[in-house]
């Protein structure tokens, strides 16, 4: 008796994980194509019947999994795929640069270039444009990862910006943002002659993203021009850029918020603490939560500050960042929360709350 | 996002070793205007609870803003992306969306139906292994649906679903669907697809979609998500031969050369031999390196880092090919070009020709025709313009290594790039290699002996091998013809073994039949010549005037003689066969060099003396003077 129920137990199993349907594995194993299913409802069969069943279940499975043993799971796919992009840009681009925001797309970007080079270290710096206003935990931890990985780092501060003293809180996100990151970025890039600008940006994370190429060609503006991009077929990359423009690359593109997670537990990859859930000091403002990160944040006589467990679901700059409760302090945790819950991943940005095109219309001017 | 399951709640860790192990399929779909493939993936987004709850808010405002379907969700509004088209109703480029399922991920290219955005089409097929086409049933089969499917087959995908869509619409009747499918068989008969799935849907409503609809008891075949779910797509690319496009040269320090690169196809083992195009060098694998460790057998689709046993040359642009299956090469190629630009093709304009890892200067040199999507009719034209397809002779500033497209997608496939705007104008598809004399001008040609030849970038010639029984004759022959496929030319061996069997079989070794057998041998070896073959014949040929009238039927220009001289003692010590030994003991008769004669040619062409090389050294000798002779053009060592 409990040899039929072992035997219908791996053949479920076995079903499953072919793609066989029961009664295709029915004829082969039993000659006959509803016997499993009477099997399965409390019929019988013989002992010689059951073994010659199980003899062709072993070498199913044996041939299956075999072969099984070469089989590339979904994240196995992405990875090759983001690894063949980093490659194919830095054997063909003169400058290549890797820009580390020090999220956890960025952070598993830079796994990735370790990775994609191995044993060489990666043959291109980390540049990080600092907004000043980022997280104090945020610069610790990319400082300390650049070094640990071996490769060289540059931060880019808008000297214009900074010079006027131009921060969230005083100027508004939008002048802040355009001027602090949008501005800075084409300042650092057009600096270092950089004609290639390595980008964890994905495809899943906003509509208009979804359109774009994984090398997305870049104007000697920066401008990126929706309606005319480069056809991009099969994995071949044009790279080729004339002087002043540059070719961004998205190695994630085709990555979704929970590959990515799923990456960072299965390379049990490091990411910054503030994903996790603590006791943090918040202020809200406007129905969001907003980090007492240092003095800068202005405290009204209406403001209570409150300790409250909360994480980030994006990093960015400590004003413009809302926290949310919760009480995911591991990694499991969050990846749980994550999946349980019903608002997608930019809702903590404040950026692109404006409109439903805005992001498009930012990215045509340069924003990354 | 996934499929929501239990087990997220109850055992988060159990959930994610589950998910690790999902497979992965990308596949494209395709419809005109308003056949409702933007509804079909919204509904596979929406059914599979894909949307988070602010993206359902943000679509619902919006479907009384500008939806289609009153005040019911537009799920086509989760898909279409750009301001612009969603003003406009429709979608203008290619946008990929994700779903996961727990056992699959999937990428869907969306893409437009629109006349003249074939280029986005083939854009999406190009990396697609499933093509998903949609039908209304209340229309039939439309000269768009042909032209969609076209445009798929063209682009290699061999595994297409049609989903007849708006059933609902016409109460699932049956025969209308039948009927559909008819149709469709009939005119897809010639699209080389290897499997054709119909499947009755309501992308609205959610028939048959993901699960079975009551709607349509007659329908015995999967729901499209089921069929998704479990559709192979990865057994070709396994079985095909192994090709390796080198990327990049993976040099940390002095004592480690590795090449980077993904398997474009096939499998590689520790120790395999390769060959490497284009210098056509052998060697073993030493490593498969990768960051988490050394493996001991890789797949196509997997980045790897190699290293040789070897020290060869190798560099960005050359391909590491399985050693049984060598890359043909050439320069001149027809393929199937898809012209994607404003700018129309100019033939003979120099582009940028990029294939997986190579970039070569290259000109349409003739472009044969193009084709007429609308009923595949071929039109003669001068130029290609925007979303034309086109067939032409491409020409090469130099020879590339390659495999026809409709065996292998990576290594067939190439991008055209402007010199001065740097933008892809066009892509192709190689179909064969082609080569033809620079001095002969465009006019159509009668097939003969030189064409053939120069098909095979090679001049033809019968390589006669004479020599002793047990002289080295067979052993040096066979190392010539492995050198020779190495270096892709086209051969084939003559030798007693072959024609002794078949059609000599009536042939005793009298003297008679002696000359009847290098007569027989001589007019076959002719004829393979006359085919463009580099045609080995290997016989003691014992006699000079046989040796002569076969050399009188090539002619002096085709036929090279090669003595291969070992002495008979030497020979005779060597007795590989056992043969000597037998002559002595009388139980062979006319056994040459025992008691039948054999006469030295006077002036061979090549002569070898196995008392003072190799063979392995006789093989480069010939070699080295074929090359300096000109029967191997292009010959690169």
């Amino acid at each position: 008796m409990s040899t039929i129920k072992e035997f219908l137990v791996r053949v479920d199993a076995y079903a499953a994980t072919s793609g066989q349907s029961i009664s295709t594995l029915s004829r082969k194993l039993l000659n006959d194509g509803k016997g499993i299913a009477r099997l399965k409802s409390g019929g019988q069969c013989t002992l010689k019947t059951l073994n010659t069943a199980f003899t062709r279940l072993d070498k199913f499975e044996n041939e299956f999994f075999g072969k099984n043993n070469l089989n590339m799971s979904h994240l196995e796919r992405l990875e090759a795929e983001a690894i063949h992009i980093m490659r194919e840009v830095v054997a063909q681009c003169e400058n290549p640069v890797m820009l580390y925001s020090v999220g956890k797309d960025s952070s598993v970007m830079l796994h990735l270039a370790v990775k994609a080079f191995y044993p060489s270290r990666p043959p291109f710096p980390l540049m990080h444009v600092d907004t000043t206003w980022k997280f104090k935990e945020m610069i610790k931890f990319r400082d300390r990862r650049a070094k640990e990985v071996g490769m060289e780092l540059i931060v880019h501060i808008n000297p214009d910006g900074l010079a006027k003293n131009i921060g969230p809180f005083t100027h508004g996100s939008a002048i802040h943002t355009d001027i602090m990151k949008t501005q800075a970025l084409k300042q650092a890039l057009n600096k270092y002659h950089f004609d290639a600008a390595f980008g964890g940006a994905r495809r899943d994370e906003e509509k208009s993203r979804a359109k774009e190429r994984i090398l997305s060609f870049r104007s000697a503006q920066h401008r990126w021009d929706a309606k005319n991009q480069r056809p991009e077929l099969w994995d071949i990359y044009n790279t080729r850029v004339n002087k002043g423009e540059s070719i961004r690359a998205f190695p994630l593109s085709n990555w979704t918020e929970l590959d990515i997670w799923q990456y960072i537990y299965r390379e049990n990859i490091e990411i910054p603490d503030l994903y996790l859930s603590k006791k943090r000091p918040v202020v809200e403002k406007d129905g969001v939560l907003i980090l007492v990160d240092d003095d800068r944040m202005p405290i009204g006589p209406d403001d209570i500050i409150k300790e409250k467990m909360v994480r980030f679901r994006t990093l960015g700059c400590y004003p413009l960042t809302g926290a949310v409760e919760s009480k995911a302090d591991t990694l499991l945790d969050v990846i749980q929360e994550m999946l349980l819950t019903t608002t997608s991943e930019r809702q903590g940005r404040i950026i692109d709350l404006d409109s439903d095109a805005s992001m498009e219309q930012k990215k045509e001017e340069g924003y990354f | 996002m996934s499929y929501r399951d239990d087990l997220i709640e109850t055992d988060i860790s159990a959930y994610l070793n589950a998910q690790e192990n999902k497979s992965f399929l990308r596949f494209i779909t395709c419809g005109s205007v308003d056949d409702g493939k933007s509804t079909l993936i919204g509904r596979l987004l929406y059914d599979s609870k894909l949307i988070y709850e602010d993206q359902l808010v943000s679509i619902k405002k919006e479907s009384k803003k500008s939806g289609t379907q009153g005040d019911a969700v537009d799920l086509a509004l989760l898909v279409d992306g750009l301001a612009a088209e969603r003003e406009q109703g429709i979608t203008i480029d290619v946008a990929y969306q994700f779903f996961s399922t727990n056992k699959r991920k999937f990428i869907v290219a969306d893409t437009p139906g629109h006349v003249q955005y074939t280029r986005n089409m083939a854009t999406g097929a190009s990396t697609s292994d499933v093509a998903v086409l949609l039908i209304d049933a209340r229309y039939g089969v439309q000269e768009q649906s042909r032209r969609h499917a076209y445009i798929v087959s063209l682009l290699g995908v061999k595994q297409v679903v049609v989903a007849i869509n708006k059933m609902d619409l016409i109460d699932f009747d049956q025969s209308i669907f039948n009927t559909i499918e008819v149709n469709f068989r009939k005119f897809a008969k010639n699209l080389g697809f290897s499997d054709i799935t119909f499947i009755p849907i309501s992308a609205l409503e959610g028939d048959n979609v993901i699960t079975l609809s009551d709607r349509s008891r007659w329908y015995k075949g999967p729901s499209l998500l089921h069929f998704l779910e479990h559709v192979d797509v990865e057994k070709n690319t396994l079985e095909l031969p192994f090709r390796f496009p080198v990327q990049w040269v993976n040099r940390p320090n002095l004592d480690f050369r590795g090449f980077s690169g993904t398997i474009a196809s096939g499998v590689i083992n520790l120790g395999d031999s390769i060959i490497v195009s284009s210098s056509g060098k052998r060697s073993n694998v030493k490593e498969i390196v990768t960051h988490a460790g050394n493996l001991k057998t890789a797949r196509e689709g997997m980045a790897i880092t190699l290293t040789l046993k070897d020290q060869i040359d190798i560099s960005r642009g050359d391909i590491i090919s399985s050693g049984n299956s060598p890359m043909a090469q050439a320069d001149q190629f027809q393929a199937h070009i898809l012209w994607m630009n404003e700018k129309e093709l100019f033939p003979g304009r120099q582009y940028l020709l990029k294939t997986a890892n190579n970039t070569v200067l290259a000109s349409v040199s003739n472009l044969k025709y193009k084709i007429d999507i609308n009923d595949f009719s071929e039109v003669a034209v001068k130029t290609l313009a925007l979303n034309e397809i086109g067939v032409a002779t491409l020409v090469l500033s130099a020879p590339i290594a390659f495999d026809a497209y409709s065996d292998n997608r990576k290594t067939g496939s190439l991008i055209i790039i402007d010199r001065q705007t740097n933008e892809t104008v066009g892509v192709g598809m190689l179909d064969f290699a082609l080569r033809r004399a620079s001095n002969v001008v465009w006019q159509e040609l009668e097939v003969n002996k030189l064409i053939r030849a120069k098909q095979k970038n090679q001049n033809p010639a019968l390589l006669w091998f004479t020599g002793l029984s047990g002289s080295g004759k067979s052993t040096i022959a066979n190392l010539l013809e492995k050198r020779l496929l190495d270096l892709n030319r086209h051969t084939y061996i003559l030798d007693g073994d072959n024609l002794r069997h078949g059609l000599n079989r009536d042939l005793g070794f009298t003297k008679v039949d002696r000359v009847e057998n290098i007569r027989r041998v001589s007019e076959v070896a002719s004829l393979m010549v006359d085919a463009g073959l580099i045609t080995i014949a290997s016989f003691i040929s014992p006699y000079k005037a046989e040796r002569q009238m076969a050399r009188n039927l090539l002619g002096d220009k085709f036929f090279i003689e090669i003595f291969i001289n070992t002495p008979l003692d030497v020979a005779e010590s060597r007795d590989v066969k056992g043969l000597y030994a037998k002559a002595r003991a009388g139980e062979i008769k006319n056994f040459t060099g025992i008691d039948s004669e054999y006469e030295n040619p006077e002036n061979p062409e090549i002569e070898i003396d196995t008392t003072k090389v190799s063979a392995n050294q006789a093989s480069e000798i010939i070699l080295s003077y074929l090359k300096d002779n000109g029967y191997l053009s292009g010959y690169n060592l």
